[in-house]
């Protein structure tokens, strides 16, 4: 019982993880009906930038915000660059640009910093505690204490600021936003921007669990698309759940399913994508997409 | 008889200019070369069954790494285990690639194109790990060798005719390669120009209004889905052939994104499209990895670098310039300027006899 109360809490320290990335996805779909497939190659090259700041000296605590910083602005500029002039096309053509997008982004990391694994420092120390009977790394509790954090952060500036009201305008409806006196293009770079800066947090708590390379977040991203799927890919709150479910599934899976094993945790993810995408496409928590004739 | 040839359109000489200089390609290049032609022929069939699939019917599949993966190691289990002839278990490692693609399509019909494109890019993150679970099966990550193929007396002896020397396997891979290429790629242009082609064009195009013209959606959706992956599979157990062993490693994510580039590159919604597109999504990576060592102004650490991460690069600026500027790819913008230049010119002839010049089309 322990053990398994063990798996629970570490499968909540990943979940957050998958949650943060995953609301990155929500983030952009939301903006713009797009799942952004270069998610997680922007939250590694965050990462990767995050790294360079703290090798060159820079404290943790600061080169973390710095980062968030940093990926904000590189978001707000890929929107800028690369989205916007092909912002009204079909979804197919969007999707394929942001596929290029994560092979550029991909290639440039391994341009930049070659693909030897580094070790990615975590002010937590991996020193367990007792927390009611259940022995925790405070690097898990770091992680949920962040990720919390954030998550927090994002609903706050959604639901409780006009720049958050007005991003949520230009999302839902754009045509009447834009009458109201919106400049609806850059509210899309804002919610690219802030979907950077989110994605950075996961890759940044994922480094020093994963050993830091450019195919770092390859596998992350999969458990994201799941735990978005799973939540409903239009809703905030249901990515948070989302990935809370999806990191316990995942790690006890792994623990317990002997065929599943260290390996094949991965396809877990696929089975949960694929079967809530056919039994219940909207997911636990999106709201049901109506298609007019 | 004579007549029909001359009246024919200029592209069907075009064909068959093509189909000439493919076939005596071999002939003038090495063994070597001849194995790497094949390996972009092999491309070209793939992209073919992606272009049917996202050109024609328009769902995104990136997934089809894995039903190459399928098809190979059908082929590869079929000859090392129970001793078939390789050339006979490609087209059954088509035709179970096929069935596999369209009972995948059946689940993917309730998907928007956004989420299809996330289930099989899921789908082919996971292949490899999938692949190294049945070790009885597939040897896990030691993977399968293969014998190369060895050449039929009549191939080899036409051959010497020819060119006076002996055929090796590499060459007698490409002309395999070939004779698929040529049948799928016919195939193809016939469906297309046919019902079902028209009847997936009107579902990508405006999926509401073909139901409400009579279109049987979903049967053609599965259609597209099993078609492609036939193609798929096809390549993928050519692939076997020409590189001469399988392993997990073989069909790793990076080669649905090269599909996916050769498509775009060579132009969706085009027959001519996946050829040109196979061959630039093969050669590109080799010949700029043989051209960045030998420019002495790189310095070495880089060039070692750009060698790894370069494909990547190239692939996704490529896709992301194309989209943006040339959405149709290569033969868009040959075809687009051939009917400009067209256009031009015959409004200079309507200027000199005084007559106004015809409505410009649209593409």
């Amino acid at each position: 019982m322990q053990e398994f109360m063990q798996q629970v809490v570490s499968g909540i320290a990943i979940g957050g993880i998958f949650a943060s990335l995953a609301l990155a996805l929500v983030l952009i779909y939301n903006a713009m009906g797009l799942v952004n497939f270069a998610q997680g190659e922007m939250a590694m090259m965050a990462t990767f930038i995050a790294f360079t700041l703290i090798d060159r000296g820079v404290s943790y605590w600061i080169a973390f915000p710095a980062t968030l910083l940093i990926a904000f602005a590189g978001g707000v500029a890929i929107q800028r660059v690369v989205i916007r002039p092909v912002e009204r096309a079909p979804v197919l053509t969007l999707v394929i640009v942001t596929l290029g997008l994560a092979a550029l982004v991909n290639g440039m990391a391994g341009f930049i910093y070659g693909y030897l694994p580094r070790a990615f420092p975590s002010p937590f120390p991996v020193v367990t505690v007792n927390v009611l009977g259940v022995f925790v790394s405070y690097r898990d509790l770091g992680v949920i204490a962040v990720s919390g954090v954030v998550l927090l952060a994002i609903y706050l500036l959604l639901q409780r600021t006009t720049i958050g009201l007005t991003m949520r305008a230009a999302a839902h409806h754009p045509e009447a936003s834009r009458l109201l006196g919106v400049n609806v293009s850059w509210m899309l770079a804002l919610g690219w921007g802030l979907a950077s800066a989110v994605g950075a947090v996961s890759g940044i708590m994922a480094a020093p669990i994963l050993f830091l390379e450019p195919n770092m977040m390859q596998t992350v991203i999969i458990y994201a698309f799941a735990a978005a799927v799973l939540g409903g890919v239009d809703s905030p709150l249901g990515a948070v759940i989302g990935g809370l479910i999806v990191g316990v599934t995942v790690n006890l899976a792994g623990a317990y399913i002997p065929f599943v094993g260290g390996d094949l945790q991965l396809a877990v993810a696929l089975a949960i994508i694929i079967t809530v995408l056919v039994l219940k496409p909207n997911g636990l928590f999106g709201r049901p997409s109506v298609r007019r004739v | 008889m004579l007549q029909r040839i001359r009246n024919a359109p200029t592209r069907y000489g075009l064909v068959v200019v093509v189909i000439i200089l493919l076939l005596g390609l071999p002939t003038v290049i090495s063994s070597f070369q001849a194995g790497e032609w094949a390996q972009a022929l092999i491309l070209a069939i793939a992209i073919m069954g992606l272009n049917i699939l996202v050109g024609y019917s328009g769902q995104l599949s990136l997934g089809h790494g894995a039903f190459m993966a399928l098809g190979a190691y059908t082929s590869a289990i079929l000859a090392h285990r129970y001793k078939v002839d390789y050339l006979l278990t490609i087209p059954i490692a088509g035709l179970l690639t096929g069935i596999a693609g369209f009972l995948f399509g059946v689940p993917a019909l309730r998907l928007s194109a956004l989420y299809l494109a996330l289930a099989t890019f899921a789908l082919a993150v996971v292949t490899p790990s999938l692949i190294k679970r049945p070790v009885g099966l597939t040897n896990g990550v030691q993977g399968i060798i293969l014998l190369p193929p060895d050449p039929p007396q009549l191939a080899k002896d036409a051959f010497t005719i020819v060119t006076g020397r002996a055929m090796t396997s590499d060459q007698w891979t490409y002309y395999v390669t070939l004779a698929f290429a040529f049948v799928l790629f016919w195939l193809a242009w016939n469906l297309v120009r046919h019902r079902a082609g028209r009847a997936m064009r009107a579902i990508r195009d405006g999926e509401v209004a073909a139901a409400a013209s009579g279109v049987n959606i979903a049967g053609y959706k599965t259609l597209a889905f099993g078609i492609s992956a036939l193609y798929a599979g096809i390549a993928g157990s050519l692939y076997g052939m020409s590189t001469g062993f399988v392993n997990p490693d073989t069909f790793p994510f990076s080669l649905s994104i090269q599909l996916l580039v050769g498509a775009v590159i060579g132009g969706l919604a085009s027959i001519p499209g996946p050829l040109i597109g196979g061959i630039f999504a093969y050669f590109l990576p080799i010949y700029s990895n043989q051209w960045v060592p030998t420019q002495t102004w790189i310095p070495s650490q880089i060039a070692s670098a750009v060698e790894k991460a370069g494909p990547a690069v190239t692939y996704g600026a490529l896709l992301i310039v194309i989209m943006i500027f040339a959405p149709n790819g290569i033969v868009g913008l040959i075809t687009g300027s051939y009917a400009r230049l067209r256009r031009r010119l015959r409004g200079a002839v309507d200027r000199e006899s005084g007559q106004a010049p015809p409505e410009s089309q649209t593409a």
